[in-house]
């Protein structure tokens, strides 16, 4: 999308001259006949051994077409796509800093992708010997002695996490606990993690600053609480400054301290989570270590625990022998393990990325990323603030929460259409309308990896669109203008679902 | 920027971290150069051993991934990109999951396809809790030949509540038992949710779907299929034996191995469980001006609305993975497809012929597609001994279930169309040819 930022003064229908064009179905390039030889054709008498009524009646009328056809269309429907590649991403909580490009080299390298999961320990040593050291580094970075590397994503490491604290209390005789305390400002997968995992939601209101509010979490523990998730920094940017006194009410209750790991970009190096007491975290490696968040996927989740949580992290973990070998932990060797929360051990290609970010920062480096994220947000603080309402005071750390409540009450136009004018100045909006506790919200979070011009030309299409609501405010309730499309009819798509193409329209049919 | 802000050092913007909880720094290494992490990498990659002739599968299959998946994979549009928040800016990657989902619905046979979960196993745990969530029972009977993982994780998501996980067991010829099955569906005072068996099984084998289907309907509970999606270019596929809900592993369209990850969970169903599916869903609909375009729809199920009432607290899907099985069946198309189920099934048939000569017999009499395990005494000590050959002979099954007696000789093979006939050659050879 590069080539959309800066336009000239745009006005409505106006398009891109180099802008991409919508694509063709997949199925509307189906031409009977044709193919890609990509393997060699089987013997006839191949499926000799199968039943006849195992087999399938007939073919699946998948679209056949040819490769010079395929890669015009994924690479044609790549350009309708924004990118970190493409520009500055400042989705708030999601941490879309620049994915650095030897990290995918080294997730391809044949060693790595071509391993088989089952494979005998002996055959895996590199992966192993990786694995092994992420868990000592994740460790070291969230001041944790344990780490799994299990879980295939944030949510996912949410209910691994949970499921260990469930763990730890019926361990104990500690049958009460069916109740999980979660702030109003946390992220949705907090109270859904909850649920999934058996266990009532209890929200906890936040302070006018944007805090936990302390009384209110004092008075909602009690012999029934299990657990309090808490996000610190907080969605709101804010870092939890009674972080002490909150984790002792939450352990005088009995209770366990869960610590969200989305926002971790901003205190490497600076807050230990694990030091400071929490139980249990989780470590978002998309967000914080730079895995590409792949359109939504894969990331990875791993999380890490204090010694008293050890026993019932997932398994396998990986283990160093006193030879110095590496392994897999062996069926039963830890027998309060909650078991598997996936098949086979991790998505290694995932942590090999995140390895090497780790390698190539170093102690120094991954302080230095929050630093610069935390300067980056506060400097985007500063400038957004000259157009819009701050309504939480500052500093704040990697992200921070601005409101078009201003802009709302004197233009009657919404942060929902400031974020699709946006996309017309050529950036991907911020994260909006969360955290719910803040009126016409927009979470934004520059990442350390944008330059100085970047910022400011950030914050200058965010005053832009600002300044457009007052003069011209049918302008940003229509964008946006400048994308390959207007806005969408969701309703319509949620009325009458339709997820899936019903049948292949051949090239003759067009 | 710190002379903007009036401040003089980046220090005062982390303050608000008390004394008492401040990090002074981290014990790493580093930071090191470009040149000399690739090195290190290089050499940790040199230290797996992935030259081996290998006849492991047991969920996880190697197969030729051509050239032009990774050329769109790699492209850091697709790569780069995040959850399609803003549909405007992120047609790229609705429209792939729009295609991805219509062709894995056609390959499954089921009309509603998830825009995918973390792998198979955890997409087989959501299948089993959709099943209690829609019938409100809380039993759910799981074959014992379904691979272990798939079973362990959904007993990890199902947790020590009143939701029961509880496995059938296997007839002689190695498939599900029905009998056990029928008999465990009559008790009508403990009615059972949903019924899970995999097709093939994790011993490769073939079972009887449509009659467990057929007997899991006449009890009123859901029947999941948990498939191997290149099989289904030549076996039936869920929709037409009657499943409900259909999972599985989807690394073996055009997915690397990696040692583990990252894969991409299937999940698919009937119509009329679409608002029991977990995860996200993109649907085809119009902008303003008439254009078709696709967003991510029926977000209400989503724990980011939904919160404590969300069908699951999935809040990301494989995207990526799922792109790259949309780019290989796009490359290989239907026939290409075919011919990769074909080629396995061709290469297990010549194995088994080849092991049958040298007096090395399958376990189980039920059919294969491309995977069976085989009767050779002291299994485990002769799997380690073709590796000093350079042969990685499948998977010992006493590994999986240490307490069959009937498996404690068994190795699970399974093969592709990267299996060569030298490959088989040398397998048996390196069989017969020791003591075993």
């Amino acid at each position: 999308m590069s080539e959309v930022i800066a336009p000239p003064e745009p006005r409505p229908r106006e398009r891109s001259a180099v802008g991409p064009e919508l694509q063709p179905l997949l199925s509307e390039l189906h031409t009977p006949g044709r193919s890609s030889f990509k393997v060699p054709r089987p013997p006839a008498d191949a499926l000799a051994g199968i039943p006849p009524a195992q087999l399938r009646a007939s073919p699946p009328a998948l679209p056949e077409t040819d490769e010079p056809t395929v890669i015009h269309h994924f690479v044609r429907l790549s350009h309708l796509n924004y990118s970190v590649d493409g520009g500055m991403y400042p989705l708030g909580s999601c941490t879309m800093k620049y994915n650095p490009k030897v990290n995918e080299w080294a997730a391809r390298l044949p060693g790595f992708a071509g391993l088989h999961p089952l494979v005998p320990d002996g055959l895996a040593q590199g992966s192993l010997e990786l694995a092994w050291r992420l868990q000592q580094q994740l460790g070291e970075i969230g001041g944790f002695p344990a780490v799994s590397l299990q879980p295939a994503a944030g949510a996912h490491g949410e209910l691994s996490g949970i499921l260990v604290i469930r763990a730890y209390h019926q361990a104990r005789g500690d049958l009460d606990r069916d109740e999980v305390l979660v702030p109003d400002s946390s992220h949705g997968t907090n109270p859904a993690t909850a649920s999934m995992a058996g266990f009532r939601t209890v929200t906890i209101r936040s302070t006018p600053e944007g805090l936990v509010d302390i009384d209110a979490l004092r008075e909602a523990l009690g012999p029934r609480t299990a657990a309090v998730m808490l996000t610190n920094p907080s969605t709101l940017g804010l870092f939890e400054h009674h972080v002490t006194e909150l984790l002792e009410a939450v352990h005088g209750a009995g209770a366990l301290a869960y610590m969200d790991g989305a926002n971790m970009n901003a205190v490497l190096g600076h807050f230990r989570p694990g030091q400071a007491g929490f139980d249990v975290m989780h470590f978002n490696l998309h967000k914080t270590f730079s895995t590409p968040h792949g359109g939504g996927g894969p990331g990875a989740g791993p999380i890490a625990v204090a010694e008293h949580l050890r026993p019932f992290l997932p398994a396998p973990l990986v283990v160093r022998d006193d030879d110095g070998s590496y392994r897999l932990e062996r069926p039963g060797e830890r027998p309060d393990s909650i078991g598997r929360v996936r098949a086979y051990w991790g998505s290694s290609g995932v942590l090999v990325r995140a390895f090497a970010y780790i390698r190539a920062h170093g102690a120094s480096g991954l302080r230095q990323v929050s630093d610069d994220a935390v300067l980056a947000a506060n400097y985007l603080r500063a400038r957004v603030g000259e157009a819009y309402d701050l309504p939480v005071a500052g500093p704040c750390k990697h992200e921070f929460v601005a409101s078009a409540a201003n802009v709302k009450r004197e233009t009657g136009v919404r942060t929902y259409d400031i974020a699709k004018r946006l996309i017309d100045h050529g950036f991907h909006p911020p994260t909006i309308y969360f955290p719910l506790i803040v009126d016409e919200c927009l979470l934004i979070e520059p990442t350390e990896t944008e330059p100085l011009e970047t910022l400011d030309a950030f914050a200058d299409a965010l005053i832009a669109v600002a300044r457009e609501a007052h003069e011209d405010p049918g302008l940003l309730t229509s964008a946006p203008h400048r994308a390959p499309v207007r806005r969408l009819d969701e309703t319509a798509a949620a009325r009458k679902p339709d997820l899936r193409w019903t049948a292949l329209a051949g090239a003759g049919d067009r | 920027m710190l002379a903007a802000l009036g401040i003089e050092s980046v220090e005062t913007l982390f303050d608000d971290i008390p004394a008492a909880v401040r990090a002074d720094g981290l014990d790493l290494p580093g930071p090191r150069s470009e040149l000399e992490l690739a090195r290190e990498l290089e050499a940790l990659a040199g230290r797996n051993r992935t030259d081996l002739v290998s006849f492991l599968g047991a969920g996880v299959y190697g197969h030729y991934i051509p050239a032009a998946v990774d050329a769109v994979v790699s492209r850091g549009e697709f790569s780069t990109a995040y959850t399609p928040y803003q549909p405007e800016i992120s047609q790229g990657t609705l429209q792939t999951i729009y295609e991805f989902q219509s062709l894995i619905s056609e390959l499954i046979g089921l009309p509603v396809v998830s825009a995918s979960h973390y792998d198979g196993a955890s997409a087989t745990a959501e299948a089993a809790l959709m099943t209690v969530r829609a019938t409100r029972r809380e039993r759910v009977l799981v074959s014992r030949a379904l691979h272990q993982h798939y079973r362990e994780t959904t007993r990890t998501y199902f947790g020590p509540g009143t939701r029961r996980l509880e496995e059938l067991p296997t007839a002689p010829d190695g498939t599900t038992d029905l009998a056990a099955l029928e008999a465990a569906l009559a008790d009508t005072a403990d009615p059972v949710a949903g019924v899970l068996i995999g097709q093939p099984n994790v011993f490769g084998l073939l079972e009887p779907m449509a009659e467990a289907a057929a007997l899991a309907h006449a009890a009123g509970a859901l029947f999941v299929a948990v498939v191997e999606p290149v099989s289904l270019a030549v076996l039936a596929p869920p929709g037409a034996y009657g499943a409900d809900i259909a999972a599985g592993e989807g690394q073996p369209l055009g997915i690397a191995p990696a040692y583990g990850g990252p894969y991409l969970g299937l999940l698919a169903c009937r119509g009329e469980l679409m608002r029991q599916i977990p995860g996200r869903l993109v649907g085809r609909t119009t902008d303003i001006e008439g254009r078709r375009a696709f967003v991510m729809t029926l977000r209400a199920r989503e724990q980011d609305i939904r919160r404590d009432k969300a069908a699951s607290n999935i809040c990301t899907n494989q995207a990526l993975c799922a792109l790259a099985a949309t780019a290989y069946l796009a490359t290989v198309g239907p026939g290409g497809l075919a011919d990769v189920a074909a080629a396995g099934a061709a290469a297990a048939r010549r194995t088994e012929a080849a092991l049958a000569a040298i007096g090395v017999e399958r376990v189980h009499t039920a059919p294969y597609l491309n995977e069976f395990a085989v009767r050779v005494p002291d299994a485990s000590a002769v799997h380690a001994r073709l590796l000093d050959a350079g042969i990685l002979a499948g998977l010992p099954l006493a590994r999986w279930y240490p307490d069959d007696p009937d498996l404690a000789d068994a190795l699970l093979l399974a093969t592709t169309e990267l299996t060569s006939d030298e490959d088989i050659d040398r397998l048996a050879a390196a069989l017969g040819g020791g003591s075993v």
